[in-house]
């Protein structure tokens, strides 16, 4: 019997070739669902009939395409997301930072920086932020922009003040941001030493040696091969006895790299490489 | 008829459906349920120890990339939503809220549907919100069995009637009709 796939999944798969052709991006291992999803969605929107057109579309007309590209990019984000998690990088992973001269941080797919900016809190809170480096990358230009600029919307303060306490917190949070209108703009002194940068963890090589990664809540959307040459990567740039930290539903357990680190916090899925 | 999975949205009203449903299904039930319930975002998901307690299957929170395995009952995490694959693996996003719900019971329905194509049942239960109506229907289109709980009987009607509006429900019937309903399709797929 030959392998025969429906149509829809051939129509995906040779449309995924054809965005990796024509503008080098590769999603050709990512969840093959979450991306149906999305092109269905800009197909909904575009009033495109099937995949086909998208194709044709993708090739030709560079508007459709980055509009095609972003939607892939889910930036969804939050600050001090998941505030236990935040709380136990607090007590149980500061202290490993202290021990350091030199403390380089890389947030790998970082989107619109809100991560980025929780750990310069916790950095300053903690008396460690001026021998921090974060490095904060993403693939998605649009978002590293927005990311730069600090600025979010006025409604989400109220959700990010309170996981901000819940994260154990010191301070007012109000304290790092100033309102303007509809929007808060987080204080300068916040990005001074962030590195906003666009890097593919797909396509780009290592990126920098440093202490800690996080990288929360991109790996779900890999597939299994894909994860496992991510944490390669991951591998070859985190430092022996340095931090790994993953989104709250995510794991080791399909991946080689299981076996490179230790569990420092299961519950939250922070790792600590072994030496 | 061989069905492969059996996909259930529930949301306002949950708590009573499902544990009167899963203490009626008995332990050696084998087709797998895949379950989303409507839940806070902050949810730690405890409500499926309360669940658990009365019922001879076990539920359990999914985990990313896990296989879909015959016999397990599986609950999508609170604040990502949960899809199926074609080769019968979860995946979790946290893509938008889509009908203000994440995790929505149409994204799993619709990647299920089209993981599973007519062999999957699809069952709407209680709920204040029309999440899973679209998700019906392309269960439908793909030739997968689409049942919904009573209106009448349900503790909040909107949800199963957003998703009569949509399809043309195999089955409408009260809880414990739907229990029955199962069994009795458990009992064709073993047969056949
Ligand atoms: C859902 S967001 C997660 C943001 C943040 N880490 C968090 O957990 O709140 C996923 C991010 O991963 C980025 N991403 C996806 N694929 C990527 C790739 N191949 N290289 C770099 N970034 C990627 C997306 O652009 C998006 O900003």
């Amino acid at each position: 019997m030959t392998p025969h796939k429906d149509n829809l999944d051939i129509e995906i798969s040779l449309l995924l070739d054809a965005i990796y052709q024509k503008h080098g991006y590769d999603f050709r291992q990512y969840s093959q669902a979450h991306i149906a999803r999305r092109v269905n969605n800009r197909m909904l929107i575009t009033g495109l009939k099937n995949v086909t057109e998208v194709h044709a579309k993708v090739l030709h007309d560079e508007t459709f395409a980055a509009e095609l590209l972003r939607d892939l990019s889910i930036t969804v984000t939050e600050m001090f997301r998941d505030p236990e998690f935040y709380k136990s990088l607090r007590e149980k992973v500061i202290p490993i930072l202290k021990t350091y001269p030199f403390i380089k941080i890389w947030h790998a797919g970082c989107s619109t920086g809100e991560e980025a900016y929780s750990m310069s809190i916790i950095l300053k809170e903690e008396g460690l932020y001026d021998r921090a480096t974060i490095y904060a990358t993403d693939f998605n230009q649009q978002a590293l922009n927005r990311a730069k600029q600090g600025i979010f919307s006025n409604e989400l303060m109220k959700e990010y003040t309170l996981n901000y306490q819940l994260s154990g917190g010191k301070e007012s949070f109000s304290k790092y941001y100033t309102s303007s209108y509809d929007n808060v703009i987080m204080h300068q002194s916040l990005g001074k030493n962030i590195v906003w940068a666009n890097h593919n963890l797909v396509t780009d090589s290592v990126f920098a040696e440093v202490q800690m990664i996080f990288c929360r809540n991109v790996l779900i959307y890999f597939d299994r091969n894909l994860q496992n040459k991510v944490h390669s990567l991951f591998n070859a740039s985190l430092i022996k006895g340095g931090i790994l930290c993953l989104g709250s539903k995510e794991s080791l357990r399909f991946n080689n790299a299981h076996t490179t680190y230790n569990e420092l916090d299961s519950k939250h899925k922070i790792f600590k490489k072994k030496y | 008829m061989q069905y492969k999975a059996i996909v259930i949205g529930v949301s306002l009203g949950g708590m009573n459906a499902m544990k009167v449903l899963f203490a009626s299904l008995p332990s050696t039930f084998s087709i797998p349920i895949i379950i989303v319930q409507h839940i806070g975002a902050r949810s730690d998901n405890m409500w499926i120890n309360f669940i658990n307690t009365t019922s001879n299957l076990k539920l359990k929170e999914v985990r990313e990339k896990e296989k879909v395995e015959l016999g397990n009952v599986y609950v999508a995490p609170a604040n990502y939503h949960l899809l199926v694959e074609m080769d019968e693996t979860f995946s979790l996003t946290i893509d938008q809220r889509v009908n203000f719900a994440r995790p929505s019971i149409d994204v799993l329905f619709e990647s299920a549907a089209a993981a599973y194509k007519d062999k999957l049942i699809g069952i709407i239960l209680t709920g204040s919100n029309k999440d899973g109506a679209a998700g019906v229907k392309r269960i439908q289109e793909y030739g997968g069995l689409v049942v919904v709980e009573d209106p009448e009987t349900a503790e909040s009607n909107t949800m199963p009637l957003a998703a009569i509006a949509t399809t043309k429900p195999d089955h409408i019937l009260p809880l414990k009709k739907i229990v029955d309903l199962l069994i009795q399709l458990e009992q064709n797929n073993l047969a056949s």
